[in-house]
């Protein structure tokens, strides 16, 4: 992206945003709340326009062109909630051109839960909505995959869950772009860090610097840390924070 | 541009001036009605020219979608405006005709029905604009335009056939009837003067819109470089 | 890997969708056929005709009645795609932005044909109304008539989306631009019940509409859609 600005009206949320990134990696953007972090991945979604400045995907501006080579997910769970978790599935696997019902009960097995299950998706907890809302993302098998706050409200088993399923596709050649304000949930699996504030890229780092980690539990983040095997990535590493060229 | 915006307000306004003097004085007195025809003058013009405005705002929304240029969303506007105005005349000069001479405020005549139905069709775009929100509004109100339009030839011909279904009084001299010749001339008259004064409410209006465009802008652009207040 | 849907595959399955959602929560239908039964019985207190006037109103008083019942149904077409954001969701996959506008249309076209299944009958019984002319006349009237509502009403409703005061906006919008066709579908069913004109004009009319907003409609949606 380049020089990415939105304005809502009179309010600037994104100022000038440039960065480019690598398959195969696994990015967490960071930030405080309203520092534009949902805004600039709906934009590099192609949900939103940006007011100036370009992006492009794969090779492409036209984001649009792209939409089965990536999923996406939102804050909102994007699901009907009177349907239950295979219903939702196959009906957005048919929207990607794929309705296959082995596809889906692969994706929503590969969450963690129940294909089988015929509660409906309103009836479920935050964390198994979080979870399917991440198996409809990547059902069609993305290149690319856009998360935006999945550990919203979520238990941490869970969210565990989902940081190995992430880390897990990461290795097998899938881009990541997560946007959280909890760095401490996905610090042992990033690769790279980025920092909105207000806007502005201020920050991108290797790993996640333990300086950019909220607060977190003691026995939490050691247990977190403990499980993910000891992958020490960015641990302890104090980097002055860069503008990123191009690569 | 200041002094050529004074010099045609002067020239509107010795033609208002003027047609005036034709419509009240110069032309002939109508044969049946007597001088209440005379509102006839304002009545005919402002009717074509707000059809005429609409016009441009159906092109103006088109040439939005495609090119997305804000000096056509301001023309759109602006178009709109005015022509609801001048159709506003229309519909109070209709019934004012109409009361003295056949007794009855409204009759479903085919100009001025189809003149109220247009005007609720741009009344309800200016209503979308108004209440649309944020930065789509052209987007949205360009598409309404283009449905409005495209109703306009059949509302005429919905209209057409009804009133040949159910017989009406028919106020402005009808569809197929001739008017004098001398009485032409004040229709003219009027029509460049009303034309005149169209045009320079639009360019008011049209520099209007795009100063407030414009001063958003800039209002955006300075917000890129301010500080946050403790905006978290 | 996947190849992109075609326009009618995902027009078939968003129906689908769309039924089985409604049947599962009756959101709206139960309340729609309460409300359209109201309005049939308030409109037969406040016109109260003899057997021969009836005739030359009901076609009136039947399509305003469903007029109103339509308003209220549409404002419920978007309302689900809202929840939970999953409007999101479509608009991010490759499928077509028209098979939604078809799919959401054809649903609100079902919806309302229910709601005139019921409503017909009691006007019917209220008004003691006969048919001169024959009743397959009216029933071309309705298809027709239903169209141009719901097409037109689909598409207004999705552009009513991105406005303050959502409920109100659909029927202000709406309704202008509908009066040729009501002034129509008024017409047509006045004319087939009394026997004393043609409606052919004015079905001929009803179809060239439905053929210029139905184009129209499906050429800027996928703009309306992505107005964000």
């Amino acid at each position: 992206m380049r020089d990415v600005v939105r304005h809502f009206g009179r309010f600037a949320a994104l100022r000038g945003v440039t960065a480019d990134f690598a398959p195969g990696r696994l990015y967490v953007l960071l930030g405080e709340n309203g520092a534009g972090k949902s805004t600039l991945l709906r934009i590099i979604a192609g949900l939103l326009a940006p007011s100036r400045g370009t992006v492009s995907v794969l090779g492409s501006t036209d984001i649009a062109s792209m939409a089965t080579r990536f999923g996406y997910m939102g804050h909102a769970p994007l699901l009907y909630d009177e349907m239950s978790a295979m219903e939702n599935l196959m009906y957005f696997a048919a929207l990607y051109g794929c309705p296959e019902r082995e596809r889906c009960e692969e994706a929503i097995r590969t969450v963690g839960l129940d294909p089988t299950l015929e509660r409906r998706v309103g009836q479920y907890s935050q964390g198994m909505r979080q979870r399917i809302s991440l198996a409809r993302a990547i059902v069609h098998s993305p290149e690319l995959l856009f998360l935006d706050e999945p550990f919203s409200n979520v238990d941490i088993r869970s969210a565990k869950q989902m940081t190995v399923l992430l880390a897990r596709m990461r290795d097998r050649g899938t881009t990541i772009f997560v946007v959280t304000h909890q760095a401490a949930i996905m610090e042992p699996v990033a690769d790279e860090c980025l920092v909105l504030d207000a806007g502005r890229l201020v920050a991108r780092e290797k790993g996640i610097p333990a300086r950019l980690l909220t607060p977190y539990r003691a026995e939490e983040r050691a247990a977190m840390v403990s499980q993910s095997g000891g992958s020490q990535s960015g641990q302890g590493r104090e980097g002055r924070p860069e503008r990123e060229a191009e690569r | 541009m200041k002094t050529l915006f004074k010099l045609i307000t002067v020239c509107t306004v010795v033609l208002l001036g003027y047609g005036f003097c034709q419509a009240m004085y110069i032309a002939p007195k109508e044969a049946t009605m007597g001088d209440v025809q005379r509102i006839f003058y304002y009545h005919l013009p402002s009717a074509w020219i707000a059809f005429l405005l609409f016009f441009v705002n159906f092109l103006a929304s088109i040439w939005y979608l495609i090119r997305r240029s804000k000096g056509a969303d301001a023309l759109a506007l602006a178009s709109a405006e005015v022509g609801v105005m001048f159709c506003t005349i229309v519909l109070i000069t209709g019934p004012l005709w109409a009361r003295p001479v056949w007794g009855i405020w409204w009759t479903w005549d085919a100009r001025l029905t189809s003149t109220l139905v247009l005007w609720l069709i741009y009344v309800s775009y200016l209503v979308l604009r108004h209440y649309a929100v944020g930065g789509q509004i052209p987007v949205l109100a360009s598409a309404l335009a283009i449905f409005g339009f495209l109703d306009v030839p059949i509302v005429y011909m919905a209209i057409r056939w009804f009133r040949t279904q159910h017989p009406q009084p028919v106020i402005g001299g009808g569809e197929g009837s001739g008017l004098a010749p001398a009485m032409w001339v004040a229709v003219l008259w009027n029509l460049a003067a009303f034309m005149l004064l169209a045009g320079q409410y639009i360019w008011v209006r049209y520099r209007q819109a795009l100063t407030t465009y414009d001063l958003e802008e800039a209002h955006a652009h300075a917000s890129l470089h301010e500080e946050p207040g403790g905006a978290r | 890997m996947s190849t992109v849907p075609g326009l009618w595959n995902i027009t078939r399955r968003s129906l689908a969708k769309d039924l089985r959602l409604e049947w599962r929560s009756k959101d709206a239908i139960n309340s729609m056929l309460f409300f359209a039964l109201l309005v049939v019985v308030i409109f037969s207190f406040g016109f109260d005709p003899t057997a021969e006037e009836s005739r030359r109103i009901a076609g009136g008083l039947l399509w305003v009645a469903i007029l109103f019942a339509t308003v209220v149904a549409l404002n419920q077409t978007w309302t689900r795609e809202l929840r939970n954001q999953v409007l999101d969701a479509y608009r991010l996959s490759p499928a077509p932005a028209q098979a939604l506008f078809l799919s959401k249309t054809l649903g609100n076209f079902l919806f309302v044909t229910i709601l005139e299944l019921l409503m017909v009958p009691l006007f019917v019984v209220f008004y003691n109304l006969r048919s001169v002319g024959p009743v397959w006349q009216l029933l071309v009237v309705g298809v027709l008539a239903t169209w141009a509502l719901v097409v037109n009403g689909t598409f207004f409703a999705a552009l009513s989306i991105r406005t303050r005061s959502r409920e109100i906006m659909l029927p202000l919008i709406l309704f202008p631009i509908s009066i040729p066709a009501l002034l129509a579908m008024v017409d047509a069913t006045t004319a087939i019940l009394t026997g004393e004109n043609s409606p052919f004009f004015w079905i001929r009319l009803l179809a060239v509409y439905d053929l210029v907003f139905t184009s129209v409609c499906f050429v800027l949606f996928e703009m309306v859609l992505n107005a964000e």
